[in-house]
């Protein structure tokens, strides 16, 4: 009895569907590391491989990926490559999801899935104007949210709240003008982050760990 | 005007036969402010090309600065004739990064409030679309309808539109007394006003002419195009998230999933018409099935304490100080979650880096996607046809433009 027990410790429970879902998704060439992310299936996806592993994913019968439903930049700007491309996917006939991440910088495109999910085109178009992602083989890489004539990629962690430009139509240019924007208050933004030791670190108050060991490596 | 990026400008001039118009950004049956540039040949319709972000208010952006209790409002304003479920995915997504699940009450009270929400909106959409083709009496009858769910809104949040009432760790606050009979007493009533649109609409000769073999779509076009909803529905595809990946109490409920067949507008109409009866269907069961209880996680961390606990305990005002000034610290991770809002699958993807505020928040539109298949549904199709068309996606640009 005491053996079966201890059999049945050490062997592993049976995989899971999703973890075996991530296995097979795993086999294909250009995807590195899947993983489950809090009961959500992440996958990575080398750059050039994109195109190639989405068709696979859409393909294949054992993930008939047939819906993209999102694809959306992540900004991380302390990162090498700073954007990263997440493609959200859903199987409507295995009812599954799976999410792939890709990463680029500001010069370096994505292969566009547009051949593969015709409406990849817009949230494409998206990316590149909320973010400056470039999109290769995208036929269509206009700006689709922001203004006519609009300059920067406005979520970018380095583009501010307020923006540069404030639009208001002048009654004796008879006329809609752009204008730098002049605020009457500065934009506020706290620190929520304690400073202070208490008797227990609670969440939110490591900050003064982060600032102990600053003092320190500076001497 | 435009800008593209890897595309050689040819020094080749094309003449264009056919000559386009500007439909909207003000027009009628644009559903809001929708510029849709066609090209025509005489009066049928050769491309669309729809230009959108005339609404966009930069949501995702702002939403990146503000605390996770101050991001639910901005979501009332997203799509804002169904407020509630849009509510209820960045809900979840947050419930889901912090580990924690609202009290069974809260959970039928979101259940019984995105029911209510799904026939506001199907009842708003029916009847403007129906507007759009040329009869007007289903929008008097509808809004009037309406009205009555309006006051259902007022009375559990305290706003008829933008309810912030569903929050993360439950609702607002618990419905008041009598609401539940008055809604019981509204199920009763509301079949029979159902009966009446139909008997409107869904055999009516003109109806039938403008919607029925307009803007079909196959099941493997309505997926390409990444629709959802009852637009897929339509084209014959049995997908409702309500059913295949349940989400707070609706794995309790028993409710039909229309399904059509030809994937045009009229089946498109049908299938909302359809809907409106099991709406009413799951608002008998969560009403039948709710239970007194807590309405919100009784962890003071993440929701605030009464008012009266705040009169009388310090450590209760402390906790409702921190709360509406920082807020709780969401633990980093990121998650994507999906409703089955109205008019298809809402989602939200959420990045949380550990701080009190979202580090990225995107989200997924439903219109975005159907508006984009406007040009392929409007091919060949007559000038009056995309009225049909575009009312019968059911598309909101408070939602599309964020």
């Amino acid at each position: 009895m005491a053996e079966d027990a201890a059999a049945a410790e050490a062997a592993p429970p049976p995989p899971t569907p999703m973890e075996l879902l991530g296995q097979a998704v795993g086999s294909i060439p250009g995807i590195t590391g899947v993983r489950i992310e809090g009961g959500e299936l992440v996958a990575r996806v080398g750059r050039e491989s994109v195109l190639t592993a989405m068709t696979a994913l859409r393909d294949d019968p054992r993930f008939a990926f047939e819906q993209v439903m999102d694809i959306c930049g992540v900004d991380w700007p302390d990162r090498e490559d700073r954007f990263d491309v997440v493609y959200n996917l859903l199987s409507v006939s295995l009812n599954q999801r799976l999410r792939v991440i890709a990463t680029t910088d500001t010069v370096l495109p994505v292969p566009s899935v547009h051949t593969v999910w015709p409406v990849a085109t817009w949230w494409e178009r998206e990316a590149w104007d909320l973010y400056g992602i470039i999109f290769s083989g995208q036929p269509d890489l206009r700006r689709i949210l922001t203004d006519y004539g609009f300059e920067g990629h406005p979520l970018r962690k380095d583009f501010p709240l307020t923006g540069y430009v404030e639009v208001r139509y002048d009654e004796d240019r008879k006329q809609v003008v752009n204008e730098p924007v002049r605020l009457t208050q500065d934009f506020r933004s706290f620190d929520f982050l304690s400073p202070w030791e208490a008797m227990t670190t609670l969440p939110g108050d490591e900050k003064v760990f982060t600032e102990r060991a600053a003092e320190q490596a500076k001497g | 005007m435009s800008e593209t990026v890897g595309i050689v400008p040819s020094a080749k001039t094309v003449e264009i036969e056919s000559h386009s118009i500007n439909f909207g950004p003000q027009h009628p049956a644009a559903h809001g402010v929708l510029r849709l540039i066609l090209e025509l040949d005489g009066e049928v319709v050769e491309r669309a090309d729809p230009h959108i972000g005339l609404l966009h208010r930069g949501t995702e952006k702002l939403i990146e600065y503000k605390t996770y209790m101050q991001a639910v409002p901005y979501f009332d304003r997203l799509d804002y004739v169904s407020p509630m479920c849009e509510e209820h995915a960045f809900a979840l997504a947050v419930e889901k990064l912090l580990g924690i699940a609202a009290p069974d009450r809260a959970q039928w009270i979101r259940v019984l409030f995105a029911e209510i929400t799904r026939v506001l909106n199907h009842l708003l959409n029916l009847t403007t679309y129906a507007l759009d083709v040329g009869a007007i009496t289903p929008s008097l009858w509808g809004f009037e309808e309406r009205e009555k769910l309006m006051e259902f809104h007022e009375a559990a949040s305290g706003a008829r539109l933008h309810a912030n009432y569903f929050r993360p760790g439950g609702v607002a606050k618990d419905l008041p007394a009598g609401l539940t009979d008055k809604i019981a007493e509204w199920a009763e009533t509301f079949p029979k006003f159902i009966d009446d649109i139909e008997s409107l609409l869904t055999n009516n000769r003109i109806w039938k002419q403008r919607t029925v073999d307009i803007g079909t779509f196959s099941a493997e076009q309505a997926l390409a195009w990444g629709f959802s909803g009852p637009p897929l529905r339509a084209s014959g595809v049995p997908w409702d998230l309500r059913r295949a990946q349940p989400y707070d109490k609706y794995a309790e409920v028993e409710f039909q999933i229309p399904v059509g067949r030809n994937g045009d507008c009229y089946d498109r109409y049908l299938m909302r018409v359809y809907e409106l009866r099991e709406s009413v269907k799951i608002i008998k069961q969560a009403l039948a099935k709710m239970k007194p209880g807590p309405v919100k996680v009784q962890d003071r961390k993440f929701t605030p304490p009464t008012r009266g606990e705040m009169k009388r305990s310090m450590e209760a005002l402390i906790h409702h100080f921190k709360l509406y000034t920082e807020g709780y610290h969401v633990p980093a991770g990121a998650t994507y979650t999906a409703v089955e809002s109205p008019k298809g699958e809402f989602g939200v993807y959420l990045v949380a880096d550990g701080t009190n505020k979202p580090y990225r928040c995107k989200i997924r539109s439903t219109g975005f996607a159907f508006l984009q298949a406007s040009d392929v549904l409007c091919k060949r199709h007559m000038l009056a046809d995309v009225c049909a068309i575009i009312g019968s996606l059911d598309v909101v640009f408070g939602e599309i433009d964020r």
